[in-house]
């Protein structure tokens, strides 16, 4: 009896959650070490670190779902700059107002993600190559409708000069801090969507078979798991995120840029696999990415505020991939 | 050196091993003489894999003493055992399909100078090799072209080439045809007069009496016995084996057989793009209320295409008319077939049937959740109730029921499986090959929960390789041969001999 209490007990020591953790403390306690004279302990340190994570941890979230499904969705970045443009768009060049903007946006981002998923489950292609083929898609249709210009507050008039519009109610609250200055509001929005995700995989059935679809496809498919129709949904889940990303990313910007999001699916998939979510499907969750997300943040924001050069934050932060990958995968021995 | 353990070819004793302070064997011994086949017999999760592991080099941290050919080894690695002339023949082959024979054989110990391979040397000795195990086949074929048989052959073959002296089978034949089998057992007997020990893994008992020289029996990790064949008649060995005695082994109750609960007609399965004959051709059958329906047939007769195909694997590939209860059914995908009643044990369960790194409460549920889940919101406490309740009927040995599947022995890992299916209230239960790699004692009670169900008006229909097996369990016995039905018995006429020329595409006058 004791043996197997101590069994549990080895195991819950080195769960995955605990080793994501691990990682994520360390970074921590290197801050509090070199707190660049204590401006690791000013909570405005935390919450511009929130604040410059939460656009890439809603691209994680939706990440986070595909990646449990044994997926992979390369068009996230992409999707970004799509609904960034269209954001814009929407609000500064048509003055359309902002629910209708942001409904508009949201289907963008749905569709993408859903065609990707029909792509893949209906004709069996690879999801690597399918939302390969939709990133670079949905990049060519951002600079169509952008015209390759970045859509900002100075709006070219008829005769070709330009001319400033005042900058839409809607992107100065979404990149506004709330709570007594104390929270901006895409970390909000960025929590929010962590929290609907965490109720789909833990609460409700489509998680499981994400779950379980991960796992072994053909065992689900086999108990009756609708696998297509859960892949779409995932896949434009994913899409929906990415759109919800893209609408913080242009508020921010106070722009919709074509270009927004470039390479951002990498970081997005960085961010999963430090929390230990499985590439290789069926394992994982979303407290993880969570994990992942605030690990890369403050390793980030202690190299920043210690003046490390980008050169230098990009290496350490490769080199932290590597680490927590290994702290994942000493667990089996 | 003692004189007397210079003739074993093989002596471990004191063995003990333990993970992280569970000790899994405890004071094992094994031995084995040149030119013998030495079954090493016992339930799942007695030791034996572990026992093996231990001597292929894979298990390091053991205590005890294993000697080789009289000379005490320490192996450190799975390269040392293979040097000192131990190979292991897995279960799953670790062939690679998309290279070809040769580069199999070699794969790892290539004969090379510097950089550049000698192709040529290599492709004359593989060929030796083969011709040496009676195969004939061109090493330069790809591996992915041959049956698993002639691949597990070829395994062989492989440590051959190597100069193997003890060879380890751990279930050759699970996945081989009744030829097949036949063809292993002629290269043991080779082996035997070339002065190789075999140690034999095995859970089917005719095998065991056709080959063994020698039987020894673990059971919990503890050493039970050793006895030549002869003189360890079977119920004995059962008795060894599960450790109390096991009055009937195959329990086929009275059958109360009702009306006709599956009626299945012309059912047709299409073949694949690589042989494109269909895998079912036109078969017709009915299955009664509480009724187990039989079908035999080799591998590759269509048998297990014909469940898959009405259970909507093959999605709408598969054609043909279906009633279950005398209404109309229409093949189109399981998701469908199990809410009409029908449920498929695969003959897989690692592949196919299990989610192995889900726990026993998910996989359990995973067939039936939308009752689990109205309104799409899991209800957790109503899973573990009813997973409590029916792995208790069960009787599934766990830790808990949030153990995960894959720590499960194999005789538990089908029972959860068996509570999946049994949790969507089937009608047919279609059970594809359900004893495969499963203790002895599990598979007495998969014959009695096979008879509840009977009894319960379940109608089954029973594919199994086991001869005995199909033959008391089965009222009706239908045989397969190339997709189509060769052969049908009643359980009184159906004798293994009438089914095996059947199934062969003999026709006979009778």
């Amino acid at each position: 009896m004791s043996k197997l209490m101590a069994n549990k007990k080895y195991s819950l020591l080195f769960s995955p959650t605990i080793r994501a953790l691990g990682a994520l403390i360390i970074v921590f306690l290197i801050g509090l070490i070199f707190n660049a004279d204590g401006a690791f302990y000013k909570w405005g340190t935390h919450r511009d670190m929130l604040r410059a994570v939460s656009v890439f941890g809603l691209l994680a979230c939706g990440m986070t779902l595909v990646i449990i499904t044994g997926g992979i969705d390369l068009s996230v970045g992409s999707i970004l700059g799509l609904t960034a443009v269209s954001f814009s768009l929407f609000c500064i060049h048509w003055s359309r107002p902002f629910y209708i903007a942001i409904i508009g946006c949201l289907l963008i981002g749905l569709v993408c993600g859903a065609l990707s998923g029909f792509i893949i489950s209906r004709f069996n292609i690879q999801p690597f190559i399918a939302t390969l083929a939709m990133m670079v898609f949905a990049r060519g249709l951002a600079k169509w409708v952008s015209g390759g210009q970045k859509i900002s507050t100075a709006v070219q008039q008829a005769d070709g000069t330009y001319e400033y519009v005042p900058v839409p109610d809607v992107f100065n609250f979404i990149n506004s801090k709330i709570l007594w200055n104390n929270i901006s509001v895409v970390t909000i929005i960025f929590l929010l969507c962590l929290l609907i995700c965490a109720v789909l995989l833990i609460k409700l059935r489509p998680g499981r078979y994400i779950y379980a679809i991960g796992g072994n496809e053909e065992a689900a498919r086999l108990s009756g798991v609708p696998v297509k129709r859960i892949k779409v949904l995932t896949y434009a889940l994913s899409g929906l995120f990415c759109a919800v990303a893209g609408i913080c990313q242009a508020c921010q910007e106070l722009q919709g840029d074509p270009e927004a999001g470039f390479t951002y699916e990498l970081s997005a998939i960085a961010m999963v696999v430090i929390g230990g979510t499985s590439l290789r499907g069926g394992r994982g969750g979303i407290w993880l990415t969570l994990v992942g997300v605030l690990t890369i943040g403050y390793l980030e924001k202690i190299l920043s505020i210690n003046a490390v050069g980008e050169d230098k934050r990009l290496m350490l932060t490769g080199a932290i991939i590597i680490a927590a990958v290994l702290l994942q995968k000493t667990r089996k021995s | 050196m003692t004189a007397s353990s210079s003739s074993f070819l093989l002596k471990m004793k004191n063995i003990h091993k333990s993970f992280s302070g569970v000790e899994v064997l405890n004071d094992v011994r094994f031995d084995l003489y040149p030119g013998e086949v030495h079954i090493l017999a016992g339930e799942n999760g007695a030791g034996k894999s572990t026992l093996i592991k231990i001597l292929g080099g894979v298990y390091t941290d053991h205590l005890g003493s294993v000697e080789v050919n009289g000379r005490e080894v320490n192996f450190k690695s799975v390269q040392q055992a293979f040097e000192a002339g131990i190979s292991i023949i897995h279960q799953e082959l670790s062939l690679i399909g998309e290279l070809n024979v040769a580069e199999n054989i070699f794969l790892g110990k290539e004969k090379s100078s510097y950089l550049w391979l000698k192709k040529s040397q290599m492709l004359d000795y593989s060929e030796q090799f083969l011709s040496k195990l009676g195969l004939d086949i061109n090493p330069k074929d790809k591996m992915q072209d041959f049956s698993i048989g002639i691949q597990q052959v070829i395994e062989i073959g492989k440590a051959l080439a190597f100069n193997a002296k003890i060879i380890v089978m751990d279930e050759p034949t699970s996945a081989l045809t009744e030829p097949e089998v036949e063809k292993l057992f002629a290269i043991i007997e080779q082996l035997k007069q070339d002065n190789c020990g075999i140690i034999y893994i095995t859970h089917k008992m005719e095998e065991i009496y056709r080959i063994a020289d020698r039987i020894t029996v673990l059971r919990d990790g503890k050493y039970i016995g050793t006895e030549t064949a002869g003189k360890l008649p079977s119920e004995k060995l059962i008795q060894w084996m599960v450790g109390r005695e096991l009055n009937q082994q195959f329990p086929r109750h009275i059958r109360s057989i009702g009306d006709v609960r599956l009626e299945a007609k012309n059912i047709f399965v299409p073949g694949t793009a690589s042989s494109p004959a269909p895998r079912v051709d036109g078969v017709s059958f009915q299955v009664r209320a509480g009724q187990i329906l039989g079908i035999a047939g080799l591998e590759g007769s269509g048998n297990s295409d014909l469940l898959n195909g009405i259970f909507g694997s093959f999605g709408s590939g598969a054609k043909g008319a279906i009633k279950i209860d005398g209404i109309e059914f229409k093949i189109d995908n399981p998701d469908k077939s199990i809410k009409r009643g029908l449920a498929l044990l695969t003959n897989d369960r690692k592949k196919n049937g299990l989610v192995m790194n889900m726990n026993i409460v998910e996989n359990v549920t995973l067939a039936s959740l939308s009752g689990f889940s109205p309104g799409y919101w899991l209800r957790p406490k109503s899973e573990r109730t009813n997973v409590a309740v029916t792995t208790r009927t069960l009787e599934l040995k766990a830790e808990s029921i949030f153990q995960c599947v894959d720590s499960l022995s194999g005789g538990n890992q089908q029972k959860v499986v068996m509570a999946k299916w049994m949790q969507t209230n089937p009608k047919i239960f279609l059970l594809d090959e359900p004893t495969r790699g499963v203790d002895i004692g599990a598979k007495h009670e998969i014959y009695e929960l096979m008879n509840k169900w009977t009894q319960e008006g379940i109608a089954i229909i029973l594919i199994t390789s086991e001869m005995p097996e199909l033959l008391a369990m089965s009222d009706r016995i239908l045989v397969m041969h190339r997709g189509r039905i060769a052969a049908e018995f009643t359980s009184e006429q159906a004798s293994q001999e009438k089914i095996l020329s059947a199934a062969l595409g003999e026709r006979k006058t009778a």
